[in-house]
């Protein structure tokens, strides 16, 4: 009886929505040829009947899942299904109803019950009405598809659908309720005739059956199956319980292991490298935040000495040849002796490196501030006196690793070294062919400063610091990397995709335009060693996620690969043609830079710097700065170049448009702000960085009591000793 | 594989690979354009004078914001006439034994392009005023200032080049403000910067990705924008409000010259430029309107914003007007 009101309601219900649609098709129809309703008001159509149709399938499916469950409690052996119901009964029923039989032949009771059909029908009448009403609401306006086009017409539109598509989910909800109640009644009318026939039933056997079934379900395990009855003991020493500690601020991450075979000397030229590193991070980033609060203030100073022109690429050949540069290298020399299972071949042509590649950096600075630049292309600021140098730093440098790899103790030599070693050599080649002063001059010298550029930033800083995670990231998820074979593949792709495409930096200019196309041809390449890097790092993560949780290197070193991934596929982008049309010469390129060397190059020598000092000083750096530095590096480097790369793109379609110069100036002040709070946050993440270095360095190693209890009883026992 | 293990071939392979990639992609295309590439007929070696403000360019890293190219795109064409070719940079050489060739090309237009400035702000007196402190031309600009290039004087000497400064820009300094050397040599470098002519027959690369010209071409319509073209050729003098800078640039609001119902003059001022009003110390004005190959619905555009705006009120004029004017002032200039 219920179903059938149901489905006759329903009927009605699906006639009212079929009307009113076709209803609605006849108003369009009328006013305007559909063809004439803009985009957007397609587009609201569009949702609006999708939602429709998709409320319409909801409720008939719902319904008729009602209606057959209806219908198969009607039909079928009732008798079977109740005793279905009493081998269905869990252990708790079972002892009730075991106890209400035992009282049974004492008391008897019926309970009631009551419906009311006709709310059903009235509810989904009302429903469809409403339904209804809602279609006529939307085209109201008799010319509206004319004026569907209108951006305010829109968003008014909208604006009404929002309470209208709310009523439609409230409907929803109603008829779901409805349908649940009617459900609950059926369930109560099943319950009393189970009643009913739970009383009629033969007590013994069936009692008897159900005791055993009940201690069936009781059963449990008596948890020391497995274990045994022995009393535990950790006989390997895994287990470390530290009783004195409080409830931490922050997690408390996995220690650094100590390594106590590296030679000291080793040791504290490894440390010195990423000290003046360090050093060289704040200074030039201290400029490069100088240099973003003169976008905003351009009459903070006016010596000449720090006018922007200058500042510009004090900053940019600091932060490379100073702080990235001389951090790769200190990692290099921890990690090339470490996988060729050897010594370094010299310390001192280490000493030298970093004594040659500080004094080029100075000289550097110190020219560039007073006006002597070499030729205003962007890292080739040094003159060649400067940078031979840094190039004899290089130099040295190669001799002392290929030495080193020449007496390694393993067969093969480890990827890492690949990457690293020929980074270096790939560096001095491309210094050679920037700087030598006999061969290249006039617009040669473009095409020239287009490769230095590049290859400079792809083949010195990212095929260095791509060594540093072959090494590093397997090494701090202790399990070996994903595929050596990926990583030679890389390795070789990069070479022969990333050496051409210097030429991008100079679309659309007098270079020649095949040089220009094998450019963009090339970025288009470097799709294959940048997924096959990701691919291989993300998959050596698999497995091993969790450990992310409990280590402070491992997010520097994700972030490092997802930018990895983003920042060279963005390269990419950019290099296309019609991607230079907006995007060239705006602040775009400056978002990318700084998408791709701090957030690659600086967060992966990062994250080798807190791997490598704690394991050679033995010293941990605070938790709580190194989450500092991490979360205000990431946050501050977002919130430097999301702005800039929106901005800029609307820049660069303002100059599409022809509109004056000035107004994308004036347009650009509110991101130039954004990037100076960006870099503003960035610069306070480096003091963190910094504070870390130092307490990784000086810092006191905190105070064991078992240690110092020991001590005191060594002591002890030698002053008796002596004494006697 | 044998490759793998001897770090004397695997080094040795990676570096020839390298090297020769370097080779094919950047020495052998730098070495045949520079040896093939020579400066176009009538175009003008810098003078003695501007080659020291290149140094000068170079060494303030000026590079760092302008470019020098108008590349082969339609969005450039505000730059230049014409796209820039190898010819144009085949006089920029080395620089010394010490340093490499200035990139001048550039990369980053935080700053206009500067290809052909010497047509587009062509006066000295402005150039010199907007080094000083840009911001007293142009109010939204975020170049920096160079007050390192002026000398304050309290008695100038005779044949200092006296620019001048409104007060408020002097951070109380009392004297007068006098060009030195390095600012008279960089702004000689400034306005030789000028796009060479193509000798005759020679054609220019064309613009891509010309803009879609629905519904009416920019020839025919007058309804060119007045206050767009008055931005791009007349402000950064005239300044937005029309009042021109005090002791430098005279004003258009109320003026004469502006409101007179005779256009004939103000067209000749317009292409031919102006030195009438140095004895109130006003710079001279250079022919704006033929250097930058202004054309007569450009200017019509741009007189009637000036003779409707800020107050003033004078009788517009038309395309036709001013056509036959251009005609009549090219026969006869403005002395």
């Amino acid at each position: 009886m219920c179903a059938k009101f149901v489905s006759r309601s329903l009927l009605v219900f699906m006639i009212s929505v079929c009307f009113s649609d076709l209803l609605k098709a006849q108003t369009v129809g009328k006013t305007a040829p559909f063809v004439a309703v803009h985009n957007g008001g397609m587009i609201i159509l569009f949702i609006v009947v999708t939602v429709f149709l998709a409320a319409v399938i909801f409720l008939k499916l719902k319904t008729s899942e009602a209606i057959s469950t209806a219908k198969k409690k009607k039909q079928g052996d009732e008798e079977g299904r109740l005793k279905q119901y009493i081998s269905n009964m869990d252990s708790k029923q079972i002892e009730e109803f075991i106890q209400y039989k035992q009282n049974q032949k004492k008391q008897h009771d019926t309970p009631g019950n009551g419906a009311n059909k006709m709310l059903l029908i009235l509810f989904f009448l009302a429903v469809s009405l409403l339904f209804n009403q809602s279609i006529y609401a939307q085209p109201s306006g008799k010319n509206i598809a004319s004026i569907l086009g209108n951006t305010g017409v829109i968003i008014t539109i909208i604006l009404i659908l929002i309470p209208i598509l709310l009523g439609i989910v409230l409907m929803i909800i109603k008829v779901k309720n409805v349908i649940k109640q009617y459900n609950r009644k059926q369930n109560i009318e099943e319950a009393e005739k189970l009643a009913a026939f739970l009383k009629i039933l033969p007590d013994d056997t069936i009692e008897e059956t159900l005791i055993k079934r009940k201690a069936a379900l009781d059963y449990k395990l008596l948890n020391n199956e497995l274990s045994g009855q022995l009393k535990a003991e950790d006989e390997k020493g895994l287990i470390n319980i530290n009783t004195n500690s409080t409830l931490p601020v922050v997690a408390i991450k996995k220690k650094a292991l100590k390594r106590p075979n590296i030679d000291a000397q080793l040791s504290r030229l490894i440390l010195w490298y990423i000290g003046c590193a360090t050093f060289w991070l704040l200074f030039g980033t201290t400029i490069g935040e100088y240099l973003g609060i003169k976008f905003v203030a351009p009459d903070v100073d006016h010596l000449s000495w720090l006018s922007f022109g200058r500042l510009r690429p004090v900053h940019t050949n600091v932060v490379f040849w100073g702080w990235a540069s001389l951090g790769m290298l200190g990692l290099g020399y921890y990690i090339v002796p470490t996988v060729s299972n050897t010594s370094l071949a010299s310390i001192k042509k280490g000493w030298l490196t970093l004594i040659l590649i500080n004094a080029s950096v100075v000289a550097g600075t110190l020219c560039l501030m007073a006006g002597i630049n070499n030729s205003g292309g962007e890292y080739r600021e040094y003159t060649w006196p400067v940078m031979l140098l840094f190039a004899i730093g290089l130099v040295l440098t190669l001799i002392n690793f290929l030495q080193t790899v020449a007496k390694r103790k393993t067969k093969e030599i480890y990827i890492s070294n690949w990457y690293m070693i020929a980074a270096v050599i790939f560096a001095i080649i491309i210094v050679l062919v920037a700087y030598i002063p006999f061969w290249s001059n006039g617009l040669g010298d473009t095409i020239v400063q287009g490769y230095y550029m590049h290859q400079g930033v792809g083949m010195w800083f990212m095929l260095f610091t791509l060594g540093i995670v072959y090494y590093m990231l397997p090494q701090q998820l202790n399990k070996p990397i994903y595929s050596y074979s990926l990583g030679i593949l890389a390795f070789w792709t990069q070479i022969l995709f990333y050496t051409l495409i210097g030429t991008h930096h100079f679309v659309f200019s007098a270079i020649p335009w095949w040089l220009q196309t094998v450019a963009i041809a090339g970025s288009a390449g470097m799709i294959i060693p940048v997924v096959a890097g990701t691919t291989n790092f993300l998959m050596t993560f698999k497995g091993a996620w969790y450990k992310i949780a409990g280590s402070y290197t491992l997010p520097f070193f994700l972030v490092g690969i997802l930018f990895y991934f983003t920042g060279s596929m963005q390269g990419t982008a950019e290099a296309f043609r019609t991607a230079n049309l907006y995007w060239h010469f705006t602040d775009f390129t400056v978002a990318h830079s700084h998408l791709t060397m701090y957030g690659i190059i600086c967060f992966f020598v990062w994250a080798g710097i807190y791997a490598v000092v704690p394991r050679i000083t033995g010293k941990e750096p605070p938790q709580i700065t190194v989450g500092a530095h991490f979360w205000l590096a990431l946050i501050g480097l977002l919130f430097y170049t999301v702005p800039l790369m929106y901005g800029s793109t609307i820049k660069g379609m303002m100059w599409m448009q022809g509109k004056p110069f000035i107004d994308g100036v004036v347009f650009m002040a509110p991101y130039w702000l954004w990037r100076a709070i960006g870099g503003s946050l960035m610069w306070v993440s480096h003091l963190f960085f910094a504070y870390n270095i130092y307490k990784m360095l000086a810092g006191s190693a905190v105070a064991d009591v078992k240690d110092i209890a020991l001590e005191k009883l060594k002591n002890e026992q030698n002053d008796f000793g002596i004494i006697e | 594989m044998e490759l793998f293990n001897n770090h004397k071939k695997l080094f040795g392979t990676a570096a020839l690979f390298f090297a020769g990639l370097t080779i094919l992609v950047a020495i052998l295309p730098a070495l045949h354009m520079q040896n093939n590439n020579a400066v176009l007929p009538n175009s003008e070696p810098l003078s003695p004078e501007a080659a020291k403000g290149k140094e000068l360019y170079i060494a303030n890293g000026c590079i760092g914001c302008h470019t020098q190219q108008v590349r082969n795109v339609d969005m450039d064409k505000v730059w230049g006439s014409r796209p820039s070719i190898a010819a144009d940079y085949a006089g920029d050489h080395r620089q010394d034994f010490w340093r490499n060739t200035a990139t001048l090309l550039g990369s980053e237009r935080t700053g206009p392009d500067l290809t052909n400035v010497g047509n587009r702000q062509a006066s000295k007196e402005w150039n010199l005023v907007h080094l000083y402190n840009p911001r007293i031309v142009v109010p939204q600009s975020i170049m920096p200032a160079y007050p390192w290039l002026f000398e304050i004087k309290n008695e100038p000497a005779k044949g200092d080049i006296i620019v001048n400064i409104p007060a408020e820009y002097l951070e109380g300094d009392t004297g007068k403000v006098v060009a030195t050397k390095e600012a008279m040599q960089l702004v000689a470098y400034l306005l030789s910067l000028k796009q060479t002519i193509l000798p005759d027959g020679s054609a220019a690369p064309a613009f891509l990705y010309k803009k879609d010209t629905k519904g009416g071409g920019s020839a025919g319509s007058k309804e060119l924008n007045g206050v767009a073209l008055y931005t791009a050729n007349c402000q950064s003098c005239h300044q937005e409000n029309g009042e021109g800078l005090k002791g430098a640039f005279p004003p258009l609001k109320g003026s004469k010259v502006v409101l007179n119902d005779n256009a004939e003059l103000m067209v000749n001022i317009i292409m031919n430029g102006y030195s009438g009003r140095i004895q109130e110390g006003f710079g001279p004005m250079p022919p704006v309107g033929t250097m930058n190959n202004l054309s007569a619905e450009e200017i019509s555009a741009i007189m009637n914003h000036e003779k409707s705006s800020w107050g003033n009120n004078a009788k517009p004029v038309t395309p036709e007007e001013i056509k036959k004017l251009m005609d009549v002032v090219k026969t006869s200039p403005q002395k």
